[in-house]
C-alpha cells in the first residue's frame, strides 16, 4: 500500500518535440493518497493509459518523477515497483488452469505453496470463481477470463496500488454492473489504493472518491463526482460528464457583466478580468427551467427517457438542451428559459474564470 | 435459414476439376493401375493383386530407405523447429530490422531447389569448394563424395540452409500476433523469460507451429531434387531416401510395378502421419 504522487510528468512517444501536440502527457501532477479509488477519465487518445503504463513502469516518462510514499521510483521496473494491473482485454495462460493462472504471480515470487493455496482459494471465493479452479482457463468466458485477470491483480497481499486499465470493456452490460460493485466491495474490504482508467463516466464515478479528467494529455480537473458535475473547471468536463452535456455558449464580457444574446445574465462567479480569446457561458441542462422571461428560444424537440424529459431548443447563439420532469407541461414554439445562478458559470478560453 | 438450391453451380467445379484430374486423380489411378499389375510394354497388363505390396513391404531395400527417410527427417525438424523458433525470438520487432531480416530470411526459400543442390554440391567439393576447402584446410578429413557421415552432414546442413527460414517466418507471424498486454502483464506478474516463453510465447505460436511442423515434414520426407543434385543418392546408398530409391527402381531398373506398389505406400505414411499428428494437435484445441 502507497501513497502514489505523480511530479510534473510529461511524456512524449517521439524523440523530438515541436508542438503541444507532440506530447502524450503534459505538466501532469497528481496527489493520490494511501487506500484511496480513483478514476482516470477521459476519451480514447487523452493519455490515460500512457499515464497509467507509466505508473506502473511499463513506459519511462520523457520528464518527471513518479513517487511512492514520497520516495522516487521512477527508475525501477514493474516488479520492484510492486504493482498490480489489469488490462483492456482478458490476459490469461491458456495453457493453465484457473487455479494456476491467480497463482502465478505469487509463485513467481516464491512464496511457499502452503500460502499460494490459501491466498488462491480466498480470491476465487471472491471472485466467484471456487467451482472453476480446475479448469482450463482457456474454456471460459470472456468475462471469466476477466475475472481471473482481476484475480492475478489482487492475490498478492502486498502490492502498492491496484491498476485497471479499462478492465470492464469486454464484459456484457448486465455483468459490468456485477463486477463493478464487486470490485467497489473489494476495495473497501482490502483497502489498497486502487487507480481505475476509463472513458466510461458512470464507470468512473460510481467506483471512484476522486476522479481526474483528463484531455489532450493534460489533467483538467480533479475532483469527487459532485464537484466534477456541479462545478466542472473545463468546459471540457462540461461536456463530457453528465448526460447529455452542459450548455456552452459563446458570449461576450462588458465590464463586470455577462452579456449573453445581448442581454446580461447572472452567472455564480463575480467578473474581475477580460483578456480572453474566447468567452462561454456553460449551464447544465438539469439547472434550467422554462420561465416567462429570460433567454428567448424556440422549441425543437421533446424526448422523453421514462424518468426525465429532454428538451432541444435553440436561441440565437446555438442549441440549448434542457432537462425536465417527465411530468412537467413543456411549451411548444416560442419560450423563455432561465438559468439557475449558481450553477452557471463563465469560462475564458475553455477555463472557468474566477 | 433456407438455403436456395442450385444445381447449375456444380458447372463452376468443373474446371477445377477437370485441372485436378489431370495433374493429381488421373496420374494416381494411372500408379494403381501399376501397382496391382505386371506389363511387358504394348499395353499388355496381367492381373498381379497385391504380390508387388508383399514383396516390397518384406525388401530390405524398401526397409534401409525407409530407414533413412525417418532419421532424415527426424533429424531437420529436430533442428529446424527449435532454430527457427530461437531465430524468431532474437529478430528485431520495429523499425528498418524488420523488412532487412524478413528479405533476408526469404532468400534461401526463393532459389530453385536444384540450383540449391547444385550450388551446395559445388560449395562441399573436397578440393575446390570453399566449405569443403576449407575443412580440409583446417585438419577435418572431409569428403561428402566418399564418407557417408559427411554425405550426410551436409545434406542435412543444405536442407537447414534451405528451409529453417519457413520456420523463421511461420514463427515470427505467430510472435507478432501475441497482443503487447501479454507481456505487460507477464512482466507484472513477474514471470521469468523463460516462463514467457514457455507460457505465452509457446502457447500463443502452436497453431503456425503446427503449420510448420506439417510442411516440414512433407517437404522432407519427400525430398528428392537437392540430394539427387548434391549426392545422388551416395555414397551407395548413403543418402538414397525414399523418392531418390524410388525413382532408381521406376526408371532405373523399370520395375514398374513394385515402384507404383512402393510408391503408393510411400503415399499413405505420409497421409497417415499427416493425419495422426493434425489430429492429435487438434483435439488438444477443441478440449480447450
Amino acid at each position: 500500500m502507497a501513497k502514489v504522487t505523480l511530479k510534473g510528468l510529461n511524456h512524449s512517444y517521439l524523440k523530438t518535440q515541436s508542438s503541444d501536440a507532440d506530447w502524450a502527457i503534459r505538466g501532469v501532477d497528481i496527489d493520490w493518497n494511501d487506500g484511496g479509488a480513483y478514476a482516470l477519465l477521459g476519451p480514447s487518445g487523452c493519455g490515460k493509459t500512457t499515464l497509467l503504463n507509466i505508473i506502473s513502469g511499463l513506459i519511462t516518462p520523457t520528464k518527471g518523477d513518479i513517487l511512492f510514499d514520497d520516495k522516487v521510483i521512477s527508475g525501477l521496473n514493474p516488479v520492484e515497483r510492486n504493482i498490480a494491473q489489469i488490462f483492456q482485454f482478458p490476459v490469461i495462460y491458456d495453457t493453465m488452469t484457473v487455479y494456476d493462472n491467480l497463482a502465478f504471480p505469487l509463485r513467481n515470487r516464491k512464496i511457499p505453496e502452503e500460502e499460494i493455496k490459501v491466498k488462491v482459494y480466498e480470491i476465487a471465493e471472491m471472485l466467484e470463481l471456487s467451482s472453476t479452479l480446475n479448469n482450463r482457463a482457456s474454456g471460459l468466458t470472456a468475462d471469466g477470463k476477466q475475472k481471473i485477470s482481476l484475480g492475478r491483480g489482487l492475490v498478492r497481499s502486498d502490492v502498492n496500488a491496484i491498476m485497471f486499465d479499462e478492465p470492464l470493456t469486454v464484459i456484457d452490460p448486465h455483468l459490468k454492473w456485477i463486477l463493478r460493485s464487486k470490485l467497489k466491495e473489494l476495495h473497501q474490504k482490502i483497502n489498497r489504493t486502487m487507480i481505475y482508467v476509463t472513458h466510461d463516466q458512470t464507470e468512473a464515478l460510481t467506483f471512484a472518491d476522486q476522479v481526474v479528467v483528463m484531455h489532450e494529455g493534460q489533467i483538467v480537473q480533479t475532483g469527487t463526482p459532485v464537484d466534477l458535475f456541479e462545478k466542472p473547471k473545463h468546459t471540457f468536463v462540461g461536456y463530457f460528464i453528465g448526460s447529455p452535456g452542459m450548455n456552452i455558449l459563446p458570449c461576450q464580457i462588458k465590464g463586470n457583466d455577462v452579456i449573453l444574446n445581448g442581454k446580461k445574465i447572472e452567472t455564480h462567479q463575480q467578473i474581475k478580468k477580460n483578456n480572453f480569446n474566447k468567452t462561454e457561458v456553460g449551464v447544465r441542462p438539469e439547472f434550467i427551467s422554462f420561465s416567462n422571461e429570460g433567454i428567448p428560444v424556440k422549441v425543437l424537440s421533446v424526448s422523453n427517457t421514462g424518468r426525465h424529459k429532454i428538451i432541444d431548443t435553440e436561441s440565437e447563439t446555438g442549441k440549448i438542451k434542457i432537462i425536465a420532469k417527465s411530468n412537467e407541461d413543456i411549451p411548444s414554439g416560442s419560450a423563455f428559459l432561465k438559468f439557475k445562478k449558481e450553477y452557471t458559470y463563465t469560462y475564458g478560453d475553455s477555463w472557468i474564470i474566477e | 435459414m433456407n438455403k436456395t438450391v442450385n444445381q447449375k453451380a456444380w458447372f463452376f467445379v468443373i474446371p477445377v476439376f477437370v485441372l485436378v484430374a489431370f495433374n493429381a486423380i488421373i496420374p494416381l489411378m494411372t500408379v494403381v493401375n501399376y501397382a496391382f499389375q505386371e506389363t511387358f510394354g504394348n499395353n499388355v497388363f496381367m492381373w498381379e493383386g497385391t504380390r508387388w505390396f508383399k514383396q516390397i513391404m518384406l525388401s530390405e531395400r524398401f526397409h534401409a530407405s525407409l530407414g533413412r527417410q525417418f532419421l532424415f527427417t527426424f533429424i531437420i525438424l529436430f533442428i529446424q523447429i527449435p532454430l527457427g523458433i530461437a531465430i524468431a525470438l532474437t529478430m528485431p520487432k520495429e523499425g528498418i530490422g524488420v523488412p532487412v531480416c524478413l528479405v533476408l530470411m526469404s532468400m534461401p526459400l526463393l532459389i530453385p531447389w536444384n540450383v540449391v543442390g547444385a550450388m551446395w554440391n559445388i560449395f562441399a567439393l573436397p578440393d575446390i569448394g570453399f566449405l569443403g576447402h576449407s575443412l580440409n584446410a583446417l585438419g577435418f578429413d572431409y569428403n561428402f563424395t566418399q564418407q557417408i557421415g559427411d554425405a550426410w552432414f551436409t545434406t542435412i546442413l543444405m536442407d537447414v540452409w534451405h528451409w529453417t527460414s519457413l520456420v523463421v517466418l511461420l514463427s515470427y507471424a505467430g510472435l507478432r500476433s501475441i497482443q503487447p498486454a501479454y507481456y505487460q502483464a507477464a512482466e507484472i506478474d513477474g514471470a521469468s523469460r523463460w516462463a514467457i516463453f514457455t507460457k505465452i510465447e509457446l502457447p500463443k505460436m502452436k497453431k503456425v507451429l503446427t503449420i510448420a511442423i506439417l510442411l516440414r515434414f512433407m517437404d522432407s520426407f519427400m525430398i528428392y531434387t537437392e540430394p539427387f543434385v548434391l549426392t545422388g543418392g551416395g555414397p551407395g546408398n548413403a543418402t538414397a531416401f525414399l523418392s531418390i530409391d524410388l525413382v532408381k527402381m521406376a526408371l532405373g531398373q523399370f520395375d514398374l510395378g513394385p515402384a507404383a506398389a512402393m510408391s503408393l505406400i510411400y503415399f499413405f505414411i505420409v497421409l497417415l502421419v499427416c493425419w495422426v499428428f493434425y489430429t492429435l494437435m487438434m483435439r488438444n484445441e477443441e478440449k480447450s
